[in-house]
């Protein structure tokens, strides 16, 4: 077991990723994961490995194309304006089968916006920011050590199935410091045959490519992309209940939403309601089942977000209208304040939605419109 | 005896004249009204190998790569 | 009269497959293509060598040139050439981009690839026209001459922009090693061409730094041309303004001189 270290989770991450075999890490600065790069540009040289501070995000994301096609461990960080950026070179990814790990601190948007925390990304990772069919594995970690871990494991779902893999965290998570225990297990990429460049040997020439003007074959394609992602959804979902077994009421929250619910849980239950929380770990693959069997025992919903509301719908698709959903969210570097959130669980579970709610971002019985 | 001799791979010819301009010794022409390749091309054809020095300036000028071009070591 | 040996002085390369090639009659990437394919074939390169395809006509090298290709979305070509090179220093890196791809939406790219003195070897083809997408006007189009996105011809003073020149952008960059222009409009000019592309392979194979060459070629059928008349469409309207030579050689300006 390695040592246990206080770190900032932009640097976690960047460490994590150095312990997983990145060979190659592209990136431009925004804040609020500027010591991500940071990190990296010492870190990585030292290593022997590659480092590009990228003229931009577009040229970032592009590089990694490169460094992926050439059968390395590549990866990106960004946030949200950056991230916009890269959606091309996200499509052009999935479409050349290339894996890869990006990495968006969310920040309050849209636009510019501010360098405060938000979840507003959700759409653009899980919905597809890129043009055309495909999803990113999106990993959603909620503590420093879970960002490490999961980094980790990025890279290696990233090589088993060919595809960009994104971790999502939030400006938050990215500038805390908590302690972590890095992994100690070498890595081990896979071969890959298909890679370009390095000496052939006799081996055919390959192609990078995601073009076909040959009638049917792009289609084809999307058939094979799509059977990759029937597998990762059998075996890649990571989902996280906390006291669901007897609740009245679940709470529906991931990252650093979901450390505030715990919180919140602790005190409803020191008050004697039974409340508990979901916590997705994947958001693509998402938990749709596991949100739908809790609504066999649980008939009330609410879900806490840093946002307008983007993960809710696919909680609403989860639920189909067999439990109650309520919504909570604070948008553009806001952040849920428990008082708010248990007032609202006091409405529905103690008055049973008598009187109004005042707090702003809230709605009892959300419905998609 | 022809110092040169180039072959025309006509079914790679796509007909476009540049080797035309580039023979100054009238080795090449279009071949007539009528003849195509397999792919609709006019190509063009060898009609004076006796007149080809080898000097390959008929190849250089090929976006194809459609001609061969072979040169006599001989002093003559 | 004996036998005399004939020697075989010009063909088609191993490295081109036996089917014809899917470009225009008469376009000038053809040729291009032959002069690197001898080159590479020359230097033994072909083992370990990637092929940068651009979005453009030249998109479609993959299917006749047996080499590992990477292809990459519009304009970012010299990013992942980085991308390549970088982690795979041994390989040869061959970035080939056209108007679009270098001149217009990527050249922020091939600014900080030059600018970085990224190992790679760019051919920058020059057509004065977005060949792929039906002949719009691009950044290198000539003033006054048509194209679907300018039907009246490119009027520089309406906001239309100038005639882009690569090279003269390039030369001030510190990274950029080797920086030429040259043509394929006449057999000297190809000959010249070969030349000037083999002094910029060196220049990777040496590990020397950045080195591209800019070929002015012809695009006939979006020219309106025909092969032969496109030819001198590149002698009388397009050298005067992009003048043929090498622009940096050893990393120290010069002034073109063909």
């Amino acid at each position: 077991m390695g040592q246990r270290v206080l770190m900032k989770g932009n640097e976690a991450i960047a460490e994590a990723a150095i312990r997983a075999g990145v060979q190659a890490y592209f990136g431009y600065p925004i804040t609020p994961q500027n010591e991500l790069i940071a990190y990296m540009s010492s870190h990585m040289p030292a290593q022997g490995r590659t480092f590009i501070q990228a003229e931009s995000e577009l040229a970032a994301i592009n590089m990694v194309y490169g460094a992926a096609a050439a059968g390395v461990r590549a990866m990106t960080s960004s946030s949200g304006p950056g991230i916009s950026l890269k959606q091309e070179g996200i499509s052009f990814l999935v479409g050349a089968q290339l894996p890869a790990v990006i990495v968006n601190i969310m920040r309050g948007g849209p636009g510019l916006g501010n360098i405060a925390s938000s979840q507003a990304d959700y759409f653009q990772a899980c919905k597809g920011g890129g043009h055309g069919d495909y999803h990113l594995v999106v990993y959603a970690p909620s503590t420093v050590q879970e960002a490490a871990d999961l980094t980790v494991k990025a890279f290696e779902v990233a090589d088993r199935y060919r595809n960009p893999v994104m971790i999502l965290g939030d400006a938050v998570l990215g500038q805390m410091m908590e302690p972590v225990v890095m992994s100690e297990v070498t890595p081990n990429p896979p071969p890959k045959p298909w890679a370009v460049g390095g000496v052939r040997n006799g081996r055919k020439p390959n192609l990078i490519n995601s073009l076909s003007l040959e009638r049917g074959v792009v289609e084809e394609w999307n058939w094979i992309i799509k059977a990759k992602y029937d597998e990762i959804k059998k075996n890649e979902l990571m989902v996280d209940r906390l006291h669901c077994e007897d609740a009245d009421l679940i709470l529906v929250a991931y990252g650093t939403t979901s450390r505030i619910c715990r919180e919140v849980l602790r005190q409803a239950r020191a008050k004697g309601l039974k409340v508990g929380l979901i916590r997705p770990i994947t958001l693509w693959p998402f938990p749709y089942e596991a949100i739908a069997q809790m609504a066999r025992k649980t008939p009330e919903f609410l879900v806490v977000e840093m946002s307008l509301g983007q993960m809710i719908e696919d909680v609403q698709l989860a639920l189909g209208g067999a439990a109650a959903v309520h919504f909570h969210g604070r948008p553009g570097g806001g952040i849920p304040d428990e008082c708010d959130i248990m007032e609202i669980i006091d409405h529905v579970l103690v008055n049973k939605r008598a009187g109004k709610i005042t707090t702003r971002g809230t709605v009892i019985d959300w419905k998609i419109s | 005896m022809a110092k040169g001799k180039i072959e025309i791979d006509i079914e790679m010819c796509k007909g476009c004249g540049l080797c035309l301009v580039a023979c100054k010794f009238n080795v090449i022409k279009t071949a007539r009204q009528g003849q195509v390749n397999k792919y609709g091309y006019r190509y063009t054809e060898v009609v004076h190998p006796d007149h080809c020095t080898g000097c390959g300036m008929c190849a250089l000028m090929c976006p194809d790569s459609a001609i061969t071009v072979w040169r006599s070591s001989s002093k003559i | 009269m004996s036998d005399i040996e004939m020697n075989k002085v010009a063909g088609r390369s191993p490295l081109w497959d036996h089917k014809p090639s899917p470009y225009c009659p008469g376009c000038g990437h053809g040729v291009v293509h032959r002069v690197i394919c001898e080159l590479i074939e020359e230097y033994n390169l072909d083992d370990n060598c990637v092929f940068m395809a651009p979005v453009g006509c030249s998109i479609l090298a993959y299917t006749f040139l047996g080499l590992d290709v990477c292809q990459s979305a519009h304009g970012r070509t010299p990013a992942a050439a980085t991308g390549i090179k970088r982690v795979r220093p041994e390989t040869f890196v061959l970035a080939y981009q056209g108007d679009g791809d270098l001149a217009s939406i990527g050249t922020a790219e091939i600014i900080h690839a030059a600018n970085r003195g990224e190992n790679i070897t760019t051919i920058f083809v020059n057509n004065a026209v977005y060949g792929m997408t039906g002949g719009q006007m691009a950044p290198t189009t000539l003033p006054g001459q048509k194209a679907t996105t300018c039907v009246d011809g490119r009027d520089a003073a309406s906001g239309m922009g100038y005639p882009l020149r690569v090279c003269e952008l390039l030369q001030n960059l510190d990274g950029a090693t080797y920086l030429a222009r040259t043509s394929v409009h006449t057999p000297a000019n190809v000959i010249k061409t070969k030349q000037f592309i083999r002094k910029a392979f060196d220049v990777q194979l040496k590990r020397q730094g950045f080195s591209l060459v800019e070929v002015l070629t012809s695009c006939p059928v979006n020219w309106g041309m025909q092969p032969v008349e496109a030819l001198d469409f590149v002698e009388q309207n397009m050298v005067p303004q992009y003048p043929l030579g090498e622009f940096k050689v050893d990393g120290a300006c010069v002034t073109p001189k063909v």
